[in-house]
């Protein structure tokens, strides 16, 4: 029950992009394709979900006894960028399609800021072990359903006539605050 | 001349936010009072200029292939020592801000101009460039903050505007409001820009 109301409450009200504003960055850069808005989404969530163990276990198991938290920032980072790196090796050596299909979007995930917020979130909220993965994986959902459902919006602007100066980033950020005013209604879902 | 023009390129011409749309994500979330958005504007700048002169003095020492992971080290440093000045002289910000303090270190801006601009320019050039670049950041915090607060609450930096009767527009400083002002803006600096080149 607990792990469902973290998913719920990542997923739709406390929406990773639409309302934590996390992870702008990409969900503007790749939206306009639907097939790589998915492309990024699932090597988004598949970085998130193993991030947040990895800086969890790191804070529990390092940061802590050692009395140094006040590293958290830079430790996180450094893990995150290892773990990117580590995935992209593991994924050229095992499954030389998946690499073609995800390859350019990793190096991008070390400065997604969704990756570090969540992995920051999760140690703020206390979570152990078990709640932090399903957080992780809860972030990683919650950026995907944000993105594809965006990039299909997005495919449909191309050939919308629109006023020139709002062409491009800003009807895009109109879109969006519809999309977020949308998600406004998930927010009494969870008391 | 050359030191000016790195300081003002950052504000009007190359503005971060505005013109290079990077910084996205801080810039939507603290906007919701100005107060906040100075108080961002600021950390960003300290940890920017900081960054800058490190990366720039430190940039013939760095083996290529490694770059970034470094640059990202001194980055984060910066950002835990700014942290750490925040919470100790204004828990108030700390408490505003949140989750955002840590975050700087994936604020693209900053990336972007050690790997763009500072790993390429000697050092006083680079500061020049950090100080422009962080104030053009704090000006676009400014601008949009103040929109959405005036509209959203009514007040301008925590001080009433108008009269009792004055039914400020919530969903302004709520997530929707933040896009919209924010798209609006750059389509007002669009048209604006445009107009100048014909």
């Amino acid at each position: 029950m607990n792990f469902l109301l973290i998913l719920l409450s990542v997923i739709l009200v406390n929406n990773m992009v639409l309302s934590r504003f996390l992870g702008i960055c990409p969900f503007l850069g790749v939206s306009k394709k639907v097939e790589t808005a998915l492309g990024m989404s699932i090597a988004v969530t598949f970085v998130m979900a193993l991030a947040s163990v990895m800086s969890w276990l790191v804070q529990t198991f390092l940061l802590v006894p050692l009395g140094i938290e006040y590293m958290q920032t830079i430790a996180f980072i450094l893990v995150i960028a290892g773990l990117v790196q580590f995935v992209e090796m593991v994924i050229k050596k095992t499954s030389p399609t998946l690499y073609q299909a995800l390859g350019v979007y990793l190096p991008l995930i070390t400065t997604n800021c969704a990756v570090l917020g969540i992995a920051i979130l999760s140690i703020q909220s206390n979570f152990n072990l078990l709640e932090t993965l399903v957080n992780g994986i809860g972030g990683g959902l919650s950026f995907t359903l944000a993105i594809v459902l965006f990039a299909g919006v997005r495919e449909r602007l191309e050939t919308a006539p629109i006023p020139k100066a709002l062409e491009g980033f800003p009807i895009a950020m109109i879109a969006a605050s519809l999309f977020s005013i949308a998600f406004l209604g998930f927010q009494g879902l969870i008391k | 001349m050359s030191l000016y023009k790195d300081f003002s390129n950052g504000i009007i011409k190359e503005n971060p936010v505005l013109r290079l749309v990077l910084g996205t994500c801080p810039t939507l979330a603290v906007t919701t009072a100005v107060f906040n958005g100075i108080g961002m504007g600021i950390a960003a700048t300290a940890v920017l200029i900081g960054s800058n002169l490190i990366i720039s003095l430190i940039k013939k020492m760095v083996p290529n292939e490694v770059r970034i992971p470094i640059y990202v080290i001194v980055i984060a440093s910066f950002v835990t020592a700014v942290q750490m000045l925040i919470k100790a002289y204004s828990p108030e910000l700390d408490n505003q801000l949140g989750i955002f303090i840590p975050l700087i270190v994936v604020n693209c801006i900053i990336l972007a101009r050690a790997e763009s601009f500072a790993a390429k320019n000697p050092p006083l050039n680079s500061i020049m460039d950090g100080i422009g670049m962080g104030l053009g950041f704090t000006l676009a915090l400014v601008i949009i903050s103040t929109f959405r607060e005036v509209l959203g609450a009514g007040t301008f930096f925590g001080m009433q505007l108008f009269g009792a009767g004055f039914k400020p527009a919530l969903i302004m400083i709520l997530p929707p409001g933040g896009f919209l002002v924010f798209g609006l803006t750059i389509a007002a600096v669009n048209k604006i820009t445009a107009g100048k080149k014909a």
